[in-house]
């Protein structure tokens, strides 16, 4: 029995059915615990007030709109290389989210930026580069949306999915590149562990991030589920057209 | 190839080909500017070199949808991906077909009409060399683009959304080396990244070019 038997679509609806009541409420619980700890029982900053608390919902937002794509490229790969349909359907569910959180992260940042920067927007490398992954988005949906034949549009978008992922890393370095930075560096670096933000930030917005992860899991699942039985509806749509 | 290229060529310089209509798009978009922002010379002469690239930038985006929609409207890309010479050769044709009735009339185009824009003197090089070293990779991944949407109808305006944002880098790197070498700065950075760019999307495109018509000729 391999890994790979999940991704049948029968045994995927399968197995999601009872799995995801379960991780919804998981997430509800994360997110719960993590915003409402960070919103009402955490101290305000000594420079930024009470505008920090944004970062319960700004860091995480701006943490998925980046992971999301990077799902939706290794689902593209394996659709390419394995032909799983839940893997094409799975890219597709994600993309909305993943343009979802983009929005959040700009939105939130917009907010916080116009009392602490004193600005809505500024031509920032990071800013730039989150409003270009918008971009590629909204390219990636229309492209969906564009095409009638499913397989063809699994197979396109994925390879749409495999240059963009190209052009939005050269992007990032173009972007820095061109302009220099107003956004503050990270205060989380996952990479080396030298945090510079105190414990009683850090860990409600930890709990938030992962509250954040499972959401977008369950979200992800539920959308390839309603996938699934929309190419089924297809299906038998097409089975009555031909009689 | 060459049969191929000349063919393209062909077809794009007579009546009905389009050539032609992307540099009157350029001049049209250089004149339309003044009347945005006013004929104020010191502010003209200050975002002239950035307007040519933008306009250069639409104008070889105008003519994208034509790369391979009337191939595959009379058949004749059925034709090419059967013939002897591979398909990602023939993305490579079509590039460079598009390159030479686009790009680089443009990067010749446009000096001159850096003369309306109050152009700086010292920009004048600098913006058709970067428009030369930019726009070959500007058609490269507009024919990855027009692969991509062959298949839909009045698919242009989805074109030019999936394309747009794939040529922010090479307008970045554009841009940034005509304003730094107009102001006397090291340009070579730029210049070597615009470069980069065009080397590598002549390297990787023309595959996923071949990719993307396989599927759309499924």
């Amino acid at each position: 029995m391999s890994l790979w038997e999940y991704a049948n679509p029968k045994r995927f609806m399968g197995w999601t059915a009872p799995v995801l009541p379960w991780v919804f409420g998981v997430a509800a619980l994360f997110l719960v615990t993590g915003l409402v700890w960070g919103f009402f029982f955490t101290p305000d900053d000594y420079r930024q007030g009470s505008t920090v608390k944004i970062i319960y919902l700004h860091v995480p937002a701006a943490f998925m709109a980046i992971n999301t794509w990077i799902m939706m490229l290794v689902a593209s790969l394996i659709w390419l290389v394995r032909r799983q349909h839940v893997s094409a359907l799975a890219a597709k569910a994600a993309a909305p989210i993943g343009l979802t959180m983009t929005l959040i992260a700009l939105l939130t940042g917009a907010i916080w930026g116009q009392p602490m920067w004193g600005t809505y927007w500024a031509w920032d490398p990071r800013l730039t580069s989150f409003l270009i992954l918008f971009l590629f988005y909204l390219g990636y949906m229309a492209l969906w949306a564009a095409i009638d034949d499913p397989d063809t549009a699994a197979d396109l978008t994925s390879v749409l999915c495999i240059v963009g992922s190209v052009f939005a890393v050269l992007s990032r370095y173009a972007v820095k590149f061109w302009n220099q930075g107003l956004h503050q560096g990270t205060s989380v670096p996952l990479a080396t562990g030298g945090r510079t933000v105190s414990d009683v930030f850090f860990v409600p917005l930890a709990i938030s991030s992962v509250g954040f992860i499972l959401l977008f899991i369950a979200l992800v699942l539920l959308r390839t589920r309603t996938e699934i039985r929309r190419r089924r509806v297809r299906a038998l749509h097409m089975r009555e057209s031909r009689r | 190839m060459i049969a191929l290229l000349r063919r393209d060529l062909r077809l794009a310089t007579r009546a009905g080909g389009g050539f032609g209509l992307g540099l009157v798009f350029f001049l049209i978009v250089v004149v339309l500017v003044p009347f945005g922002v006013g004929p104020q010379t010191a502010i003209l002469s200050q975002i002239a070199s950035g307007i040519l690239w933008v306009a250069a930038l639409l104008a070889a985006l105008l003519s994208l949808d034509r790369i391979f929609a009337l191939d595959h409207e009379d058949g004749a890309l059925a034709l090419l991906a059967t013939a002897p010479i591979p398909l990602e050769m023939v993305g490579v044709a079509k590039a460079v077909a598009h390159w030479l009735t686009t790009g680089l009339p443009l990067s010749i185009a446009a000096p001159v009409l850096g003369v309306l824009l109050q152009l700086q003197p010292s920009a004048y090089v600098f913006v058709a060399a970067t428009l030369f070293l930019g726009t070959p990779a500007l058609s490269m991944i507009g024919t990855f683009g027009a692969a991509l949407t062959v298949g839909i109808r009045r698919g242009g305006l989805l074109l030019s959304l999936l394309v747009l944002p794939l040529y922010v880098p090479t307008l970045i790197f554009g841009a940034e080396a005509v304003r730094r070498g107009a102001q006397g700065l090291d340009a070579v950075t730029p210049l070597l990244m615009l470069a980069g760019i065009t080397a590598g999307s002549f390297a990787l495109l023309p595959f996923a070019t071949a990719a993307v018509l396989r599927i759309n000729l499924r």
